[in-house]
């Protein structure tokens, strides 16, 4: 019985309690989950929501066709209601907007009794809405890597679901006993603060996950018991490694709060005394995803989700901008109807249609689905400065100060421009989005607040980051802008291999890949002596090349402002 | 079942804001910063589920006070008064300007040819609690609307060829995390209070948290009566400062060092000074002083001001620092 399905399963144990599950990655553990959960909720509501699901379907509300063939009012149930007591799975949950998932996380505030499943098929820079995983008790593992032969083996029969289900289904959790509270509530408190996992709800859910864990195996909580808890619940949304005591770096800066949980003595001293078990941490350990690992160890916070799955993102143009006219179409998923523009789509029509109906029928404006118009406006995209900075060699250290620095002033003002800003830096062997794209201040600062430098060039890499970063933006309807900061000397090629020709001849490539997209853009040198190589890039990309000898951050600022918006700061 | 409001573990800041602006609603509504997970709108449902039950007139629409009825577009005046639970309303977000404001009723406007108004979210929070979670995610202009409303205690409504007005006077209550996307600073200043939440970094009250929560999943109405007591006692505390708060003295010396305050940690406009005076008179009610001094304006500067100070892109140093260092400087 591996993690996900244990978690599965005490998931229809206790549904109202422990939320949901998130489900990471496709993977034939995750199909093994998923039948598990049908079987265990057979004969309940099971309902998918698909990613493009609009309001009314949601919550219900007005069937504004059905009531006006029907003349008089009819609702339809939404999809939150009937899911009620049973199962909700959403497919794709990556991509979810963010407007649907705050409706789904009301419901479950609410208490509307369902389990949620949220089956991410999305890459380290995608995630479900943090609204909705935060809500969920369990995250899981959809791909088990670990074992294939065992992974064959969970593919199961509905018929062998429902025994691995057993009575679980059927205990209620009013039976759980409150044995051995005291010292697992502890445990939880302290694996918590030492994992820095602040969220109270993820507490409760550990809490939950121990008790029912221990009551499936029918004993009191133990060691194992909160072990399950700390794979699952509490280890996967770690924002932090717990200090080791042979460890030689810096504490971190919650260090005088929180207690070094390697060092099982001082703990014993401060705490409970067998708060902390190593045994208990050491699985919690295990189970941060590798990501998430990586990005702690680099001093920043869990990977959260880009633009909240959509929030900063553009809506359809219904709702807001300079008006438009109408178009034919039904008042759903925010569309507002123009009423005068349905009234005059439909009076030509009314002594045809009154002439088809009976004698007798009442006095009324006959209006068909086909009359309803909606409103339209215009609404201009939001625009996302992309800076791609070169952070190698000697001039890394000031490139990079004055990008943080012209970063920070653009966010400052980005509320007056409806702007975001996103950063790359290109070093070494490889390239990095340092900042994915945001409009907070407070956000960029705690990423820029140590940024490396040094190394190689890899322009070419950098480059190509930059356009794909453009292009998956521009298809969210945001219109990029790329600055590079450069001076234009690749000296580390598409494969991350040494060599100034073959680099040279990438970064080439790839800028007139950049120019093929269309996507608008600056290079700019900012070298004490410039050089013609940024501005041969700069024509490859056929972007606009500035060269800034000794530009500071409100230089570079006002110069991809000038370019961007078309007037100086 | 709501949680007890007296149950909440540690977040004392932000039940102090919510008390004082349940004292005196006048002050504005209250922003909380924090991570998801805090307890954030926990302790707002708290808060109206203890309050009292309302006098209102039965089945209106508006929840119009007996003595507000004349002003009720539905004309309700001449029903009878029930006693109604105090209206907590918990926005959406991507709620519509429509569903907020009220809107033509479709219904009617297409089916019978009447013109009739639908009151939205505004109506029913009239009189209690609007809650907005994440409101930094939220449309400006849908943010600019629920200030003005609320500041201003009526919603007019002129589109669609309807001219509707009705009361809406409640607590606006925001909450977000500023790591997702910031409120601009015009609308942040229209705060009355603000208050920054964390889980208690504190191994006691976490096992404490833990401990409440499943008391209270256990057997709700046995934890709700385990804390009546308590509960019953803060809403006899608001109770005696919503009476005392007319009488509570402002001493000269305590506008003056509102005003010193303000200067010395460059707050932006007069709201600063106004939000200061009546957090620390309804404070002083709270804590049944006849007059407000300056360990009240002490205590209440931090959530008065943090959100008006002006963000100085090249100053590392957070809000709450700046007014603490001020505060020590000028009042030792």
């Amino acid at each position: 019985m591996t993690d996900t399905l244990m978690a599965a399963r005490l998931l229809a144990a206790a549904p109202g309690r422990l939320g949901g599950i998130w489900l990471r990655g496709a993977g034939p553990e995750r199909e093994a989950a998923l039948a598990l959960l049908m079987a265990a909720f057979e004969g309940r509501a099971v309902r998918r929501v698909p990613v493009h699901i609009d309001e009314e379907r949601l919550c219900g509300g007005l069937d504004v066709a059905a009531s006006l063939a029907a003349g008089h009012r009819i609702e339809q149930t939404g999809l939150l209601q009937e899911a009620a007591g049973g199962l909700l799975v959403v497919p794709m949950a990556e991509r979810l907007p963010a407007l649907v998932a705050g409706r789904i996380a009301q419901a479950m505030d609410a208490g509307a009794g369902f389990a949620l499943v949220l089956l991410d098929d999305g890459g380290e820079d995608e995630m479900p809405p943090v609204a909705l995983t935060e809500r969920v008790a369990f995250w899981c593992e959809g791909v088990n890597a670990r074992n294939d032969t065992e992974a064959e083996n969970l593919r199961l029969s509905r018929a062998k679901s429902r025994d691995l289900i057993g009575t679980g289904g059927a205990r209620s959790l009013d039976a759980l006993g409150t044995n051995g509270a005291g010292e697992v509530v502890a445990s939880l408190a302290n694996l918590s603060l030492a994992l820095g996992v602040d969220s109270a709800r993820a507490l409760l859910f550990a809490q939950t996950a121990t008790r029912l864990h221990a009551q499936w195996h029918s004993r009191d909580a133990t060691d194992e018991d909160l072990a399950f808890a700390a794979r699952t619940v509490l280890g996967p949304r770690a924002t932090r490694i717990p200090q080791q005591a042979d460890d030689a770096q810096p504490p971190p800066p919650e260090a005088e709060d929180e207690p070094p949980p390697g060092d099982a003595e001082s703990e014993q001293e401060q705490h409970d005394p067998d708060a902390l078990d190593d045994l208990i941490l050491a699985a919690a350990l295990a189970s941060i995803p590798r990501d998430v690992l990586a990005r702690i160890g680099e001093g920043r916070s869990a990977r959260r989700a880009s633009g909240a799955g959509g929030a900063g993102r553009k809506r359809a143009s219904q709702l807001r901008g300079r008006p438009l006219g109408s178009r034919p179409g039904l008042p759903r998923g925010g569309a507002r109807l123009a009423l005068i523009d349905t009234l005059r789509a439909a009076v030509p029509w009314q002594e045809i249609r009154r002439q088809q109906e009976a004698a007798d029928a009442p006095k009324r404006l006959r209006i068909r689905k086909g009359d309803l118009r909606i409103r339209r406006f215009e609404e201009r995209a939001e625009a996302l400065t992309i800076f791609a900075v070169d952070a190698s060699g000697s001039s890394a250290l000031a490139r990079l100060a004055e990008a943080k620095g012209a970063v920070e002033l653009m966010l400052a003002q980005s509320y007056v421009k409806r702007a975001q800003v996103a950063l790359i830096a290109f070093r070494g062997t490889g390239a990095e989005l340092l900042l994915p794209p945001t409009r907070s201040l407070t956000r960029a600062k705690k990423v820029l607040g140590e940024l490396p430098g040094g190394g190689g060039t890899p322009l070419a890499l950098g480059l190509a980051a930059a356009s794909e970063l453009a292009e998956t933006q521009a298809a969210r309807g945001r219109t990029p802008f790329v600055a590079l900061l450069t001076d234009g000397k690749g000296n580390i090629d598409r494969q991350g291999q040494p060599g100034r020709a073959q680099a040279g001849a990438d970064a080439l490539a790839a800028a007139r890949r950049f120019a093929a997209a269309g996507t608008q853009g600056v290079v700019i040198d900012i070298s004490a002596r410039p050089q013609p190589e940024a501005a041969a890039i700069a024509a490859a990309m056929r972007a606009r090349y500035l060269a800034l000898p000794r530009a500071d951050a409100r230089g570079v600022e006002q110069a991809v402002s000038a370019l961007q918006f078309g007037k100086t700061a | 079942m709501a949680f007890p409001f007296s149950a909440i573990v540690g977040q004392d800041e932000m039940k102090r804001a919510l008390l004082i602006s349940a004292v005196d609603p006048r002050i504005g509504g209250v922003m909380v910063f924090g991570d998801r997970g805090t307890g954030k709108s926990t302790a707002a449902r708290a808060l109206s589920a203890l309050l009292p039950p309302m006098v209102a007139i039965a089945g209106c629409r508006y929840n119009c006070a007996p003595d507000e009825a004349d002003r009720c577009p539905d004309q309700c005046g001449a029903r009878k008064t029930a006693k109604v639970p105090v209206p907590f309303v918990d926005l959406p977000l991507g709620a519509t300007e429509d569903r907020v404001l009220g809107a033509l009723d479709l219904e009617r406007a297409l089916g019978r040819g009447e013109k009739a108004f639908e009151p939205g979210l505004l109506a029913r929070a009239h009189r209690g609690y609007l809650y907005i979670d994440e409101i930094n995610l939220l449309e400006d202009h849908l943010v600019d609307l629920l200030l003005d409303v609320a500041q201003s205690g009526e919603n007019l409504v002129e589109r669609e060829g309807l001219s509707v007005r009705h009361p809406a006077k409640f607590v606006l209550i925001g909450s977000g995390n500023p790591e997702e996307g910031e409120l601009r600073p015009q609308l942040l200043d229209r705060f009355g209070l603000s208050v920054e939440v964390k889980t208690p970094q504190d191994i006691e009250q976490r096992i404490e948290i833990m401990r409440r929560c499943d008391a209270q999943e256990r057997d709700a109405a046995a934890f709700a009566a385990d804390w009546a007591e308590a509960d019953a006692k803060i809403v006899k505390r608001i109770a005696k400062g919503k009476k005392a708060l007319p009488k509570v003295a402002m001493p000269d010396e305590t506008l003056q060092d509102a005003a010193s305050l303000c200067i010395a940690v460059g707050a932006d406009g007069l709201r600063g000074e106004l939000t200061l005076m009546r957090a620390a008179r309804a404070y002083a009610a709270l804590e049944g002083a006849k007059s407000a001094e300056r360990k009240h304006l002490r205590a209440i500067a931090p959530m008065a001001l943090r959100h008006r100070l002006r963000r100085d892109v090249l100053d590392e140093t957070g809000s709450t620092a700046r007014i603490d260092r001020a505060l020590t400087e000028l009042f030792g």
